[in-house]
């Protein structure tokens, strides 16, 4: 058996078990796991309230612009049918009582932004037609409906309803897919927000138990800090998996997407380009390497603080770096193939944000072997950094004074003194 | 305890290798914090399986010259070598260290302290838990509670179980008797020679110089940096001469021509340097003089005497305050 230290991997082992055994059968954890979801509460309130709100007044209407009598028909019918079908009707509103030949400018109306109308409905019963935005077009279903009732109560076939589009959607594929990007930047930094900071104030209570020493003097200080960190992701892995599994629960229960108005909907989301298992897989992949970027730095600096109240003060300006990096990475998803886009990607902080992005809007593989090689490099050079750093600030003894000092104090000192001794 | 070993082999091997039977050398070590003269050209020959005492006040520089040893921080300048290597990583599963500064994590269970303290220093965790167990059983300590439910002393003893349940081959304790009570700096000291019976080097700082002076034979004074002197204890003494304290019936007579001219008269007794001629001669005149010898005695120098003429009376006084020095 060696009788040096133990390797840097063991070593890295030996503080890692520790620090999750620790925190993962600590009370705190209990509350951490808890933290997310007071956002959750207020957000399922505010969401409700909303739904609510929209559902009562702020339901996007169908304005009716024909003459008098297909008018009056197609009112009664949608009254009829509302009274059967509920909210799968949409509720038509009078604008015009058209003359016969009389032309109606759909268009213009829904253009002018009067009213809370999301479509017009113009032509006849036998032949309408619905003017919409792309998102409203499944009104022509319901109208098809209406429009049979109102032409021929006892109809047992439905006009074709003809559709014209006011605004394109800009539903080409790439720009689908920029959607994807943005929604995994956004959950890949708030998980990265949420959780990287934990680790600022994770060698004060070493420090503050003594127990650094300890420490320092058995394993290198590399394994201090690798082992630190991987604790850390690991914790906030089962954090992650449990919130997972949490909203995927709530989500199954009966009901509860109406209350969320299929917001949370991941099929809502456009396919990434890699598809989703890579995508997913990239996901983890990249936060990991995002954590374990900004969590080496956060480890560092919080690594020269003395107390929680060092660390707070430090937390502010490493939060706006974080938001900073984050909307570098966001601005980046629209250069697609531009130079800021290339920097994002280079730039080993913002890489894991442009290369997720990257995944959603493009199909190759193999670039990400190459980032995350790249980002695992600088994991490790970060790490050798902070210890280094760490080792030459705090492992110091002597009499506080003579640390303190600063070189002009040293110079004075030397001149009125001579060289002092510790 | 190990003897024999010269001191000064070390300003003899300079630039060589490791001096055989010698658990820890240290030549000329330097240390500059942001400029600070630290550590000023440390010497130290521990031979192997001896109790070395480091002794100096605070800010003396012992807790940087120990963790140099330890390859906590490196050396500006100099070679130490610890168990035969020069870089101490590579021995450090066979090292255990007991810093000045306690420290435990405050919700880990006693046993599971001792065992991440063993696995730290390469111990298997079960091997290490149950060890623990024995240990802390052994000292009547409880080993299922949480390190925040003991006493500090207990606390302490726990740590310093941690130290040792490696069975390392050298023991480093930097003020280990700080914060004991009078019972548990007993049974420390009790600790320390039963691990040098074992053949276990052990190496302690202090500033409390009767700790030294029970447990060690050999000793490194340190003060502002350096070390005026590293060597047996009873060398350090022997560098002052002893004193005679002699009480005579006669107060006057012939026999007062035997007494040095630097001898004082404090009450019925009278103390002068014991003459390099030895005390037959003095003894001898005394009684041909007509003294009328009451009493004679000859004490020797304690480390105290040594330490206030080796380190001056300045560090002296520093370390009997316990205040910094420099």
């Amino acid at each position: 058996m060696s009788a040096g230290r133990l390797p840097l991997l063991k070593a890295a082992w030996v503080v890692a078990r520790r620090d999750f055994t620790a925190i993962l059968f600590s009370r705190a954890f209990i509350f951490f796991l808890l933290g997310p979801l007071f956002p959750v509460v207020v957000g399922v309130i505010a969401g409700g309230i909303g739904q609510r709100v929209e559902s009562a007044a702020g339901a996007p209407q169908v304005a009716v612009a024909m003459e008098g009598r297909d008018l009056d028909r197609m009112l009664m019918a949608q009254a009829r049918l509302a009274g059967h079908l509920g909210f799968g009707v949409p509720e038509l509103v009078e604008v015009e009582r058209l003359a016969p030949g009389e032309r109606f400018d759909a268009r213009a109306l829904l253009e002018s932004r009067e009213g809370n109308y999301g479509g017009v409905l113009t032509g006849t019963p036998a032949d309408p037609v619905l003017t919409a935005t792309v998102e409203r077009q499944w009104w022509a279903g319901p109208i098809a409906v209406i429009a049979a009732a109102a032409d021929d109560p006892a109809a047992a076939a439905y006009p074709r309803v003809r559709t014209e589009t006011v605004a394109a959607s800009g539903a080409s594929e790439a720009r689908a897919r920029m959607r994807t990007a943005q929604a995994g930047q956004v959950i890949l930094f708030l998980l990265t927000m949420l959780l990287a900071g934990m680790v600022l104030s994770n060698l004060v209570e070493e420090k503050a138990n003594k127990i650094i020493e300890i420490l320092a003097a058995a394993i290198p200080m590399d394994a201090l800090f690798l082992g630190k960190l991987f604790a850390m992701l690991a914790v906030s892995l089962v954090g992650i998996a449990v919130w997972t599994a949490a909203i995927g629960g709530v989500m199954g229960m009966p009901g509860i997407e109406s209350l969320f108005g299929g917001a949370l909907s991941l099929g809502d989301l456009p396919a990434p380009g890699v598809g989703w298992p890579l995508f997913l897989a990239l996901g983890v992949a990249y936060f990991a390497m995002a954590y374990l970027l900004l969590g080496s730095v956060f480890l560092a600096i919080g690594s020269l603080a003395n107390t929680v109240r060092e660390v707070q003060t430090l937390s502010m300006p490493v939060t706006m770096l974080q938001v900073f990096l984050f909307l570098f990475a966001t601005l980046a998803v629209a250069d697609r193939g531009g130079w800021m886009e290339w920097t994002a990607i280079a730039f080993p902080f913002s890489s894991p944000f442009a290369m997720l992005a990257r995944a959603a809007q493009d199909e190759s593989a193999w670039p990400h072997a190459v980032a995350l090689a790249w980002q695992a490099g600088w994991v490790l050079l970060s790490i050798r950094l902070g210890a280094a750093l760490f080792r030459t600030r705090v492992m110091k003894s002597g009499p506080q004074g003579a640390r303190r000092r600063r070189p002009w104090q040293r110079a004075a000192a030397a001149v009125a003194q001579g060289p002092r001794r510790a | 305890m190990g003897r024999g070993l010269g001191e000064a082999a070390v300003a003899d091997n300079l630039g060589s290798g490791p001096t055989p039977g010698l658990a820890i050398e240290a030549r000329g070590l330097v240390k500059r914090f942001d400029g600070t003269l630290a550590v000023d050209g440390v010497d130290l020959a521990v031979p192997e399986g001896a109790i070395y005492g480091v002794l100096g006040p605070n800010g003396a520089g012992k807790t940087t010259t120990l963790r140099m040893l330890l390859g906590i921080i490196d050396p500006d300048a100099g070679q130490r070598f610890v168990l035969g290597h020069a870089r101490p990583q590579d021995i450090a599963r066979q090292v255990g260290y007991l810093p000045e500064e306690r420290g435990l994590y405050p919700s880990m269970k006693a046993c599971d302290a001792i065992a991440f303290m063993g696995a730290l220093r390469g111990l298997p965790l079960a091997v290490g838990r149950r060890r623990a167990r024995e240990l802390l059983e052994a000292n009547g300590l409880p080993p299922d509670r949480q390190i925040r439910q003991l006493s500090k002393g207990m606390a302490q003893q726990v740590q310093l179980l941690g130290t040792l349940v490696h069975e390392p081959r050298l023991v480093i304790l930097d003020e280990p008797f700080s914060g004991l009570d009078a019972i548990n700096q007993g049974k420390l000291e009790r600790l320390i020679r039963s691990l040098a019976e074992q053949g276990t080097t052990v190496i302690f700082s202090t500033h409390v110089i009767a700790h030294a002076e029970r447990l060690c034979y050999s000793v490194a004074i340190i003060a502002g940096g350096k070390v005026p002197y590293a060597g047996s204890v009873d060398a350090a003494r022997d560098r002052i001469p002893a004193q005679v304290r002699l009480e005579t019936r006669n107060p006057d007579g012939p026999w007062r021509a035997a007494l040095p001219t630097t001898a004082r008269h404090e009450g019925a007794f009278w103390y002068f340097p014991l003459p390099e001629s030895g005390i037959e001669p003095l003894l001898r005149a005394l009684i041909e003089g007509d003294a009328g010898i009451l009493s004679l005695s000859i004490e020797r120098a304690g480390l105290h005497d040594a330490f206030v003429a080796i380190a001056g009376e300045a560090a002296a006084k520093a370390l009997e305050t316990g205040e910094g020095q420099g």
